[in-house]
């Protein structure tokens, strides 16, 4: 078997591999949860109505939605590239932490200092992050898979030791959390009385600035050209070692305001279980979009609602959580073989 | 192992026809090879070689034409076929399990994979005999990524002769080989001849085709080109039938000439195979001067050079009178040359990326196109629509994708891209590498266009008929030395061939 890929798809060809895959998602959840004993079809309603059924609800999708649209951008970016960020675990953290160290009293500045001084440092801490593996790349030839994919075990256990020790709250009864940022430090809800804050905001502006740079700048046909033909755009006179730096450090300052925003935005603080994997995630939002920086919005919408969704149906019905969880997995599985499908043929060799 | 005399020969190729797309790979070709017998066949990348040895062992299926091993004809589109038939290949590339010994290696594929261990101390013992007979030594135990890669030729040879080949082709055996172990390999084959096997032999080297085949088949843009006993011929008219002999008369204008543009002088490159040797060449002002040689004797060092991909070990590059400093592709951008590559789908253009994008892949960051790093998409647009109109790209749109293109309109937009410049040196490397006739003609005119303007011209070809018509002085290079120039008309594809073939250079081997 090999793939061809499909030189001008027709809307039926963009169409029907995802409609099918929602549907076979569709069938196996609903034979999941008849396993589980609950009624398979009155789960899809829940779904829906748990994702967005309600303002609380819908809300909730959105705030999922945020970081999984930092961290989207910031694979996007990097893949378009051919630069292998695995690695946006890390650099989430890495912005959680200068927003907490920056935030929780260090600076005593009022707002509008504060939060721009939080955001450039978190982005530059996130970016170093990811200029280390792309100049080890650079100069030595070493895997940016391996390196980025390593630094996120790393960072973990560096603010697992942080939070044991210097950045753990006096007034934590003894848990393993930080203290909480100041109320000059929290990102502020876009409409008072919703709960929903800026970083989704932010994240829609990074998003658009993305699409933006991707298309309308040098910087971004550069980044794209050496991602597309790297043999062409040396021989071209671009840069190369230059463009991959520049690619790593907008990557890892997008990954880095998934961290921030999760801190400065929702949490007020940080805990081990900041992130349940969204620079893993992020992946997988960035492959659906098909690295597209508008689509990752899109992508990021889908996940966080099935994702929401899900946990609310298995609460309501009462099933066991993990049936979300298989949910969600089978989904994104699905959807990521539809979205070749729409763009490949599949041969008998 | 002798095999028994035989009345027919022991592979006849007849009327092999082969069409990609518009392009004739194999026009009519027939051959034959006699058990006993070394056929060389040469010819220039591109020839059809690869093509017809696909043909032979399955790979493609011919549009016409039959294929007959010891005169039995052999099924299309069959690999294992010609494998059960006798037919034997050892690749330019091996196909050898690394991690595996030189017997299993042997025993892969020829015993069902679920008796392991069946017949191993019989199959060690023909193997020793074989390697003995045929002076193949080497350890059946040791495991193959600890050999050498003379080592892994015998290895490969070992297993075409295992499976009891009648039929041995060789891809390029020597390309990868040192001068004493290719000595070894030819000792090996006139061992097998001697027995009654027959060799294919595929090569561009003269002097080996000399030296080891009985006769010689010509390729040459997918027909035979030509046919000798090498006995009865030589190596300059080898060259002569490999590159065409035949001279277009080029209806080319007297050159206006002018200063040197360009000027290497003593350069050496490293990294390269083969590497430049103080190779020293003036670009002219108004002059096409043409680069000779076979393939692979340091063309693709001297364009990446002028190209500004490599820098130089040693000497200097000038242009302009002036030595430059800091050499890079930009750098060759900046000082105005036209570079025109050899791979126009990996170097040349960027296959994702729209028509009017690789229009501008080289001058994006001109304020033309771009302002603080933005760019200036109805300037960019305008320039794709420009070159469509000026170079006759045929195409959708500038909005295209370029790898969507025929190879002649993709290279009409590089020669677009950098002939719009108004360049005073143009590199053109392989410029009608692969294109229909129609494309041919546009570009030689379009670079003859250029030397009328002015522009000195460096024209990189295989092809020595297009040299000889279109250069008015003609350089070979042969394993990275330069010969001396040869104005229009004062040599002969003949006297070429001879340098081409290596000889003339002061410390020619």
């Amino acid at each position: 078997m090999r793939l061809e890929p499909i030189a001008a798809p027709t809307l039926a060809r963009r169409l029907l591999p995802p409609v099918v895959a929602l549907g076979c998602v569709a069938v196996f959840g609903g034979a999941l949860a008849a396993l589980a004993g609950a009624d398979p079809l009155a789960i899809f309603g829940l779904i829906v109505t748990g994702a967005a059924g309600s303002k609380f609800a819908a809300l909730e999708t959105l705030n999922r939605a945020t970081p999984l649209i930092f961290t989207g951008l910031a694979v996007a970016v990097a893949f378009r590239a051919r630069l292998w960020n695995i690695g946006a675990e890390a650099q989430l953290y890495a912005g959680a932490l200068m927003a907490v160290v920056l935030g929780s009293g260090a600076l005593p500045w009022p707002g509008y200092a504060l939060i721009p001084a939080m955001l450039a440092a978190a982005m530059a801490a996130g970016a170093l992050m990811l200029i280390g593996p792309a100049v080890l790349k650079l100069r030595f030839g070493v895997d940016e898979v391996v390196t980025t994919l390593l630094l996120n075990f790393v960072m973990l256990l560096f603010v697992s030791m942080l939070l044991e020790g210097p950045l753990k709250d006096p007034m934590g009864m003894g848990w393993p959390r930080s203290p909480a940022i100041l109320r000059e430090a929290r990102l502020p809800r876009i409409v008072t009385g919703l709960r929903l804050h800026w970083g989704f905001g932010l994240a829609l502006i990074a998003a658009v600035a993305v699409w933006v740079i991707d298309r309308r700048t040098v910087a971004g046909f550069e980044m794209r050209a050496v991602g597309a033909g790297e043999a062409a755009a040396r021989f071209a006179g671009i840069r190369v070692p230059r463009v991959v730096i520049a690619t790593a450090a907008l990557s890892g300052a997008l990954a880095a305001l998934a961290g921030l925003s999760e801190v400065a935005g929702l949490r007020g603080a940080l805990t081990m279980d900041l992130s349940p994997g969204y620079g893993y995630t992020g992946i997988v939002v960035a492959m659906l979009a098909g690295l597209n920086p508008l689509g990752v919005v899109a992508a990021a919408l889908f996940v966080a609602a099935i994702s929401v969704g899900a946990d609310s149906m298995s609460r309501a019905a009462g099933v066991p959580t993990y049936i979300a969880d298989m949910l969600l997995a089978a989904a994104l599985l699905a959807m990521v073989l539809a979205l070749m499908l729409t763009r490949y043929r599949v041969r008998r060799a | 192992m002798t095999l028994p005399a035989q009345r027919w020969p022991a592979l006849r190729l007849t009327g092999i026809t082969k069409r990609f797309g518009a392009a004739l790979a194999n026009d009519g070709i027939s051959l034959s090879v006699q058990p006993g017998e070394v056929v060389a066949l040469l010819g220039e990348n591109g020839a059809g070689k690869t093509t017809l040895m696909n043909i032979l062992f399955g790979h493609y299926t011919a549009d016409a034409g039959t294929i007959e091993v010891a005169g039995r004809a052999l099924p299309p589109g069959q690999p294992r076929a010609a494998l059960a038939a006798g037919v034997g290949m050892v690749h330019q590339h091996f196909t050898l399990a690394e991690n595996l010994t030189v017997l299993d290696n042997l025993l892969l594929g020829t015993r069902p994979l679920w008796r392991p261990g069946a017949g191993r101390t019989a199959a060690r013992a023909r193997i020793t005999a074989l390697s003995r007979d045929f002076g193949l030594a080497v350890d059946p135990g040791a495991r193959v990524a600890e050999l050498s890669v003379g080592e892994r030729q015998r290895v490969e040879i070992l297993k075409a002769l295992y499976r009891q080949a009648r039929v041995l082709i060789l891809d390029e055996p020597t390309a990868v080989l040192t001068p004493q172990e290719a000595e070894a390999l030819f000792a090996t084959l006139r061992r097998a001849v001697a027995q009654g096997l027959a060799v294919i032999f595929i090569s561009h080297k003269l002097h080996e085709v000399m030296a080891i085949a009985d006769r010689v088949v010509v390729l040459r843009h997918g027909r035979v080109a030509g046919e000798a006993r090498i006995a009865m011929t030589d190596p300059a008219r080898l060259a002569a039938m490999m590159v065409g002999a035949e001279v277009a008369a080029p209806a080319v204008a007297p050159a206006r000439e002018g200063g040197v543009a360009m000027r290497l002088s003593g350069v050496s490159t490293a990294g390269f195979r083969p590497d430049l040797r103080a190779l020293s060449l003036d670009l002219v002002a108004g002059r096409i001067t043409g680069l000779a040689g076979v393939s692979g004797n340091g063309q693709g060092a001297l364009a990446a050079l002028v190209a500004g991909l490599a820098r130089p070990a040693a000497g200097r590059i000038e242009i302009a009178g002036g030595a430059v400093a800091d050499w890079s592709p930009r750098a060759a951008v900046g000082h105005g040359i036209a570079r025109i590559p050899e791979d126009r789908h990996h170097d040349g253009t960027i296959g994702d990326f729209t028509l009017a994008e690789n229009a501008v892949l080289e001058r994006l960051r001109d304020r033309r196109f771009s302002r603080r790093g933005w760019i200036d998409r109805a300037a960019v647009r305008a320039h794709a629509e420009a070159l469509i109109r000026g170079y006759d790209i045929r195409c959708p749109g500038p909005e295209a994708r370029i790898r969507l293109l025929s190879g002649g309109n993709m290279q009409k937009l590089i020669l677009g891209r950098v002939l719009e410049e108004d360049p005073a040196i143009i590199l053109a490397n392989q410029p009608v590498r692969g294109l229909d006739i129609g494309a041919v003609g546009f570009v030689q005119d379009r670079l003859l266009a250029a030397r009328a303007r002015g522009a000195a011209v460096l024209l990189i070809s295989e092809d020595l008929e297009e040299v000889m018509a279109l250069a008015d002085v003609v350089h070979v290079i042969s394993q990275g030395r330069l010969s001396p120039g040869f104005a229009r008309g004062s040599m002969t594809a003949a006297g070429l061939g001879l340098w081409m073939a290596g000889q003339g250079f002061d410390d020619a081997a």
